[in-house]
């Protein structure tokens, strides 16, 4: 199934989002990786709102406010806040290689999507800057919001359900390989 | 040889590394995305050469993490080699940055500060080999961490099988390093020679051995598919270096490689330089 998002998104966004269906995204998004990741943990009051946000894990090549590449950074790194993120309102997660140690802590709440890992220059064409947040973090590690337009497609990897594709692919190939 | 032409090289193949892919690797994606039945996985090998083909036309890095830069110089015997070699290499990578640009990725590992221009202590990192004749080679070989962090290391036992450990191995992390990957092997030498084998073995990509092409195999048999999510493949190409070890170890690397394989060749001789 087919979804084209707009934020903030709802709960009721969230829960149609079945493993294996695609989504496109508009709206604003926000980069975070293991700095930010860190803060959101912190319980310090932040420059944005995460209530219905979408969280994309990317370190974004940008010059003069012009996004060069920008796709996924490895969720893994910042899978153990996935918690942090949730509990702080955010719907979607955005990332590659997935969070599945942690995808408890999405169910009924929020979804993870996989953006194809390297497609920097791809994302870039769908993504602008409105505002550097925690400029003194660098470009990579600072809190980007950024305007989507139609980013996407990304696959639903692991849903609200508890479906998860990484887990599935992994399980699969044994099943194969075992008949 | 002139500092400004090594510079200049230094400048163009980090260019052409960050922005392009080689038509051999472009070769490989291709030919997975057709093979490919699984819907998903064929969209993220198909996004993959989108993502190429709007880099390549547009010159901007094709991955957002431009990476470190590594770079494998091969130093002919026969040249005097410059003393403002690492100078002008690094200078070019500072250039680099600014004009690509590349993103700053180098920090201190314990402060985590940036260096804000990827140079720095032990950064543009150099590995060197002699070889015979005149002219000093240089290719740029820019490594992301998604690949460099899933890569390791095991001391086993002589009584394992080496290729059996690697195939399991690459199969738990290659959709972390944004898979389909290519397997660099380091087999055997010592604790330290073998991740330098392994990265030695991705210069020397691709492998087309019979142990090469039957751990290809194996991998793409239990792997995860494109970037974990299942799929057939898990693994574009293998290739494995091995140098005598001592007859109680087997010191086994992997360095593993994501699709982007990114890379590019500079040859600079005292009267110029050229892009290979």
């Amino acid at each position: 199934m087919e979804h084209r998002l707009k934020t903030p998104i709802t709960k009721e966004d969230v829960l149609a989002l079945r493993a294996g269906d695609l989504v496109w995204i508009s709206g604003t998004v926000y980069t975070a990786r293991d700095k930010v990741h860190a803060l959101f943990r912190s319980g310090k009051e932040l420059p944005v709102d995460l209530a219905g946000a979408v969280i994309y894990h990317c370190g974004p090549l940008i010059r003069n406010d012009v996004v060069l590449s920008a796709g996924p950074t490895t969720s893994g790194r910042v899978a153990r806040y996935t918690k942090d993120v949730v509990s702080r309102g955010a719907r979607l997660i955005v990332g590659k290689g997935g969070i599945s140690e942690e995808s408890e802590a999405l169910r009924g709440k929020a979804a993870y999507l996989a953006y194809p890992g390297g497609c920097g220059a791809l994302a870039a064409r769908h993504l602008r800057v409105k505002k550097l947040h925690l400029p003194d973090l660098g470009m990579a590690e600072g809190l980007w919001e950024l305007e989507a337009f139609d980013l996407g497609p990304m696959i639903v990897a692991t849903d609200s359900f508890g479906d998860d594709l990484y887990r599935e692919a992994k399980r699969s190939k044994k099943e194969i390989k075992k008949t | 040889m002139r500092r400004e032409d090594l510079i200049e090289a230094t400048v163009a193949i980090l260019t052409k590394a960050e922005t392009t892919l080689s038509p051999w690797v472009m070769a490989m994606i291709k030919e997975a995305a057709e093979k490919e039945s699984n819907p998903i996985a064929r969209s993220q090998l198909e996004a993959i050469l989108e993502n190429v083909d709007i880099a390549s036309s547009e010159g901007v890095p094709l991955c957002q993490d431009t990476g470190l830069p590594v770079f494998h110089l091969e130093i002919g015997r026969d040249i005097r080699v410059p003393p403002f070699l690492e100078e002008a290499m690094a200078e070019g990578v500072r250039r680099a940055t600014k004009t690509i640009p590349l993103r700053p990725n180098a920090v201190d590992p314990l402060t985590r500060k940036n260096t804000s221009d990827n140079t720095g202590r032990g950064m543009p990192d150099l590995i060197i080999d002699l070889v015979p004749g005149d002219a000093l080679r240089i290719t740029a070989f820019p490594k992301g961490a998604g690949s460099e962090n899933a890569s390791f290391l095991s001391m086993l036992n002589p009584a394992d099988d080496p290729l059996d450990y690697v195939a399991q191995e690459v199969a738990k992390r290659a959709g972390r390093a944004c898979a389909p990957v290519f397997v660099g092997v380091g087999i055997g030498g010592t604790f330290d020679l073998a991740p330098r084998l392994a990265k030695r073995a991705l210069f020397n990509m691709p492998g087309y051995s019979d142990l090469e092409l039957d751990l290809l195999s194996r991998i793409n048999e239990i792997g995860p598919g494109p970037m974990g999510l299942g799929g057939m493949a898990t693994a574009l190409a293998v290739k494995i270096e091995t140098n005598l070890c001592h007859t109680a170890s087997l010191p086994v690397a992997v360095n593993l490689q994501c699709w982007a394989n990114r890379s590019a060749t500079a040859t600079v001789r005292d009267e110029g330089w050229n892009i290979d």
